[in-house]
C-alpha cells in the first residue's frame, strides 16, 4: 500500500531531519566560532569593578526590562516574553518531544500535561502574531524590519501551529499534518544559522560583553 | 568604491571585534533602543533609532566577517558601503547621538550600541565625514593646547586670580607632589572659579598638587570625532607630563568625555598601563570626605537638583559619590525623574554642542530636560561636567528658565568648614 503522506512523514523525520540537524549544529558552531575568533584587544585601563562577574550577572539581569519600558512598548515586551516562554514550554516540556530529545542525546526530563502544553502553544502563537502586527504597524519597528524578520517570525510560528493541528487532529489527514509539523521544524533548523534566530545563542555573549565593558568601569549595566 | 569611502571601510573593518560581532548577531530589530534615545523621544522620528545609526558598521561586518555574507558578496549580492552611505550617515552618527549610553542600558540582548557609535565615528572620520567644527577643534588642539585655541595665557591669568582670591600658593610644574590637576578648556575659559575651589579644598585636606604648563587641558576631541590618532596624541601629552612630574595620581576634571578619554580609553590608545592612576575630581572629593579630610559647615537652603553627566555616571560608574557630597551641603536636594544611571543627556554631549548643523536637534532634545526640571522646579542645578554646565546654562536661558547652574566642586568649596 502506497501512502504518500506516510512517505512524506518518513522523509521529514528521516533524511531531511538529519540534514536539517546537521545544518543547524554545524551552522550554529560556525557562527559562534566566527564571532569568538575576532577576539578583543587587551584592556590596559585599571579596572574599577569586576568585569567578569558583572558580565555573567548581566546575562541574567538583562532578562528584565527597565522600569517604564513595558508601558512604552507593551506589545514588544509582553509579546516577547509570552512568545519565548510559550515556545520553550511547548518545545521542551511536551512528552513526545522529550522522547525525541532522549533518542538523540540520551538526556531526558519530566514533561507537563496537555493542558499546559496547549495553552502555552496558543498563547505563543497569539503573541507571535502580535509581534508581527507591531512590526508592521509601529513606525520604529517597521523601519527596522526586513522581509527576513517576518519570515523568521512566521517560520517560528509554523511548528507551533502545525503541531497543535496535528496533535488535536483538527483538520486534514493526521499523518500529513504531522509530516507538515516536522517539515516546519526542519525548515526552522535550516534557516536558523543564517538569520537572526542566532540571537538564541549569541544573546548570552552580547550581554556578557556589555556587562563586562560597563563592569570594568564600575558602572551599572 | 571611492578612495575616501575605502578609507572609511578600512577604518570600520579595524573596529570589528568579538563584542561587535556578537551584538550584530544578536539584534532582533525589536526597536526598544528607540525609546532610550533623547533624539527619538523628542522627534519621534524612526530614523533616530540607535541601532540604525551603526548600520554601516553592521554591513561591513556582515559582508566580511560572516561566512554567509562573504558568500553573498562573492556572488555579487553583497551590500557594499558607498560614499553616499557615509554622507547619509553623518546626521545619524554625529548630529543625533551624544553617545549618552542609554540605548546600551536597555537593549534586551545587551548590545553596547554606544560603543559601536564610537567605532562608527572612526570610519566616518577616516572617510572624511566628521563635522567641520570638530575637525577645527582637533586642529586647534593638536597644534596648540586646547580645542578652543591657545589658552596658555588664560591659564596663567586664572591661576594668578585664584592665588589672589584664596591666598593659597599654586605652583606650575611643581615636582614632588602627589596630584596633577588637569582642567577642561570650558573651565579655564568659562568657569575658572573651580581652580580656587580645588586650591581651598586641597589645602584643608593636605593634598599636594600642581598644574603642568605642557598639559593643563584634559578634553579630547579625538574620542568625539572618532580619530584614534588624534585621541592618542592628546592623551600622550597628558601622560608624558604626568610621568615627567612623577605624580602618583592625575585628577580628571569635571568634564565627561575627558574622564572617558583619560581614564578608560587612554591606556588602550597608548597601548600600555599608566605609571599613575587617574581619579575623577568627584571621586577624590568623596574619598577625602570618607577619610574625614573634607568637612563642610552649613547648608544651601535652595531647592537643588543634580544633573548626571552621561560619561561620568552611566558610562563612567560615578553615581553615588556626587550624591554623598551634595547631601553634605544641600538642605533641600531633590532628584529629577530617571536621575542616576538612567539620567537623560544635557542634549549636547559627544560633540553635538559644537556641531552647528545639529543646533535644531539639540534644542529639540533639551525639551525633555526642560520638562524634567519644570517638574522639580529647582532653584539650582548642580552638575560635575563643565560642558553639561555650559549647555544647561545656555539652554535654560534660551528657554526663559531662571535656574542657576553650579559645579559640584565649587559648591563643596563654598561650604568648606573654616575651623582655623
Amino acid at each position: 500500500m502506497n501512502n504518500p503522506n506516510f512517505d512524506l512523514l518518513m522523509f521529514a523525520r528521516g533524511p531531511l531531519f538529519d540534514i536539517a540537524l546537521l545544518v543547524f549544529v554545524a551552522g550554529v558552531l560556525i557562527r559562534i566560532v566566527e564571532i569568538l575568533v575576532l577576539g578583543r584587544k587587551k584592556d590596559f585601563s585599571k579596572a574599577k569593578g569586576n568585569p567578569v562577574q558583572q558580565g555573567i550577572k548581566t546575562i541574567f539581569t538583562r532578562t528584565l526590562p527597565r522600569p517604564g519600558a513595558i508601558k512604552a512598548n507593551p506589545i514588544t515586551i509582553v509579546g516577547g516574553y509570552v512568545f519565548h516562554i510559550g515556545f520553550f514550554i511547548a518545545f521542551l516540556l511536551f512528552v513526545p518531544h522529550i522522547a525525541l530529545i532522549e533518542e538523540l542525546t540520551g538526556l531526558s526530563w519530566p514533561g507537563v500535561g496537555r493542558v499546559i502544553i496547549e495553552s502555552a502553544t496558543v498563547l505563543a502563537v497569539i503573541a507571535g502574531l502580535a509581534l508581527i502586527y507591531t512590526r508592521w504597524r509601529d513606525p520604529v519597528r517597521r523601519k527596522l524590519t526586513t522581509w527576513v524578520d517576518y519570515l523568521v517570525l512566521i517560520l517560528s510560528l509554523l511548528p507551533l501551529i502545525t503541531g497543535y493541528v496535528a496533535v488535536n487532529k483538527l483538520f486534514g489527514d493526521p499523518t500529513f499534518m504531522m509530516a507538515l509539523h516536522i517539515l516546519s521544524v526542519d525548515v526552522l533548523m535550516i534557516v536558523f544559522p543564517f538569520t537572526k534566530l542566532m540571537h538564541a545563542f549569541t544573546f548570552a555573549m552580547a550581554r556578557y560583553y556589555n556587562g563586562s565593558i560597563q563592569g570594568r568601569k564600575g558602572a551599572e549595566s | 568604491m571611492s578612495a575616501t569611502a575605502e578609507r572609511g571601510v578600512n577604518a570600520l573593518r579595524e573596529q570589528i571585534d568579538a563584542p561587535v560581532a556578537s551584538f550584530f548577531s544578536s539584534c532582533v530589530s525589536c526597536g526598544l533602543c528607540a525609546d532610550a534615545c533623547i533624539f527619538f523621544q523628542e522627534t519621534q522620528d524612526p530614523q533616530y533609532t540607535p541601532i540604525r545609526k551603526v548600520e554601516l558598521l553592521r554591513r561591513v561586518w556582515e559582508n566580511e566577517y560572516t561566512l554567509f555574507g562573504r558568500v553573498k558578496s562573492m556572488v555579487g549580492f553583497g551590500n557594499e558601503v558607498t560614499e553616499e552611505d557615509f554622507t547619509e550617515a553623518e546626521k545619524l552618527v554625529y548630529d543625533s547621538c551624544t553617545m549618552c549610553g542609554r540605548c546600551t542600558m536597555v537593549c534586551p540582548v545587551g548590545n553596547d550600541i554606544t560603543m559601536m557609535i564610537r567605532k562608527m565615528r572612526e570610519g566616518m572620520s577616516a572617510a572624511g565625514h566628521a563635522p567641520v567644527e570638530l575637525i577645527g577643534a582637533a586642529k586647534r588642539h593638536t597644534s596648540g593646547n586646547s580645542p578652543m585655541g591657545d589658552l596658555s595665557k588664560a591659564i596663567e591669568a586664572q591661576v594668578k586670580h585664584a592665588i589672589a582670591d584664596t591666598g593659597i600658593e599654586i605652583e606650575f610644574d611643581k615636582p614632588g607632589v602627589d596630584y596633577l590637576v588637569i582642567l577642561s578648556a570650558q573651565e579655564i575659559a568659562e568657569y575658572p572659579e573651580v581652580i580656587g575651589a580645588m586650591a581651598r579644598i586641597f589645602e584643608k585636606a593636605g593634598v599636594t598638587w600642581t598644574i603642568s604648563r605642557e598639559a593643563f587641558e584634559a578634553t579630547n576631541v579625538g574620542v568625539q570625532i572618532g580619530n584614534r590618532d588624534v585621541a592618542k596624541y592628546l592623551v600622550t601629552r597628558v601622560v608624558e607630563a604626568a610621568e615627567k612630574l612623577k605624580v602618583t595620581k592625575v585628577i580628571s576634571p569635571e568634564c565627561g568625555h575627558a574622564y572617558q578619554a583619560l581614564r578608560w580609553e587612554g591606556p588602550n590608545l597608548i597601548g600600555r598601563e599608566y605609571e599613575f592612576e587617574v581619579v575623577h575630581i568627584i571621586e577624590l572629593l568623596d574619598q577625602l570626605r570618607a577619610e574625614g579630610k573634607l568637612k563642610t559647615s552649613g547648608k544651601d537652603e535652595d531647592k537643588i537638583t543634580f544633573h548626571d553627566p552621561c560619561q561620568i555616571n552611566r558610562r563612567g560608574g560615578i553615581n553615588k559619590e556626587p550624591r554623598r557630597l551634595l547631601n553634605m551641603v544641600a538642605e533641600n536636594f531633590v532628584e529629577t525623574d530617571d536621575a542616576g544611571t538612567m539620567n537623560w543627556c544635557c542634549s549636547a554631549g559627544g560633540g553635538v554642542g559644537a556641531n552647528e548643523r545639529a543646533e535644531d536637534l539639540k534644542n529639540a532634545a533639551f525639551q525633555l530636560k526642560k520638562r524634567q526640571f519644570e517638574k522639580v522646579a529647582p532653584d539650582k542645578i548642580v552638575t560635575m561636567c563643565a560642558f553639561c554646565h555650559h549647555t544647561l546654562e545656555n539652554a535654560l536661558e534660551d528657554n526663559d528658565m531662571d535656574i542657576e547652574v553650579a559645579g559640584l566642586t565649587e559648591m563643596m568649596a563654598e561650604y568648606l568648614e573654616d575651623e582655623d
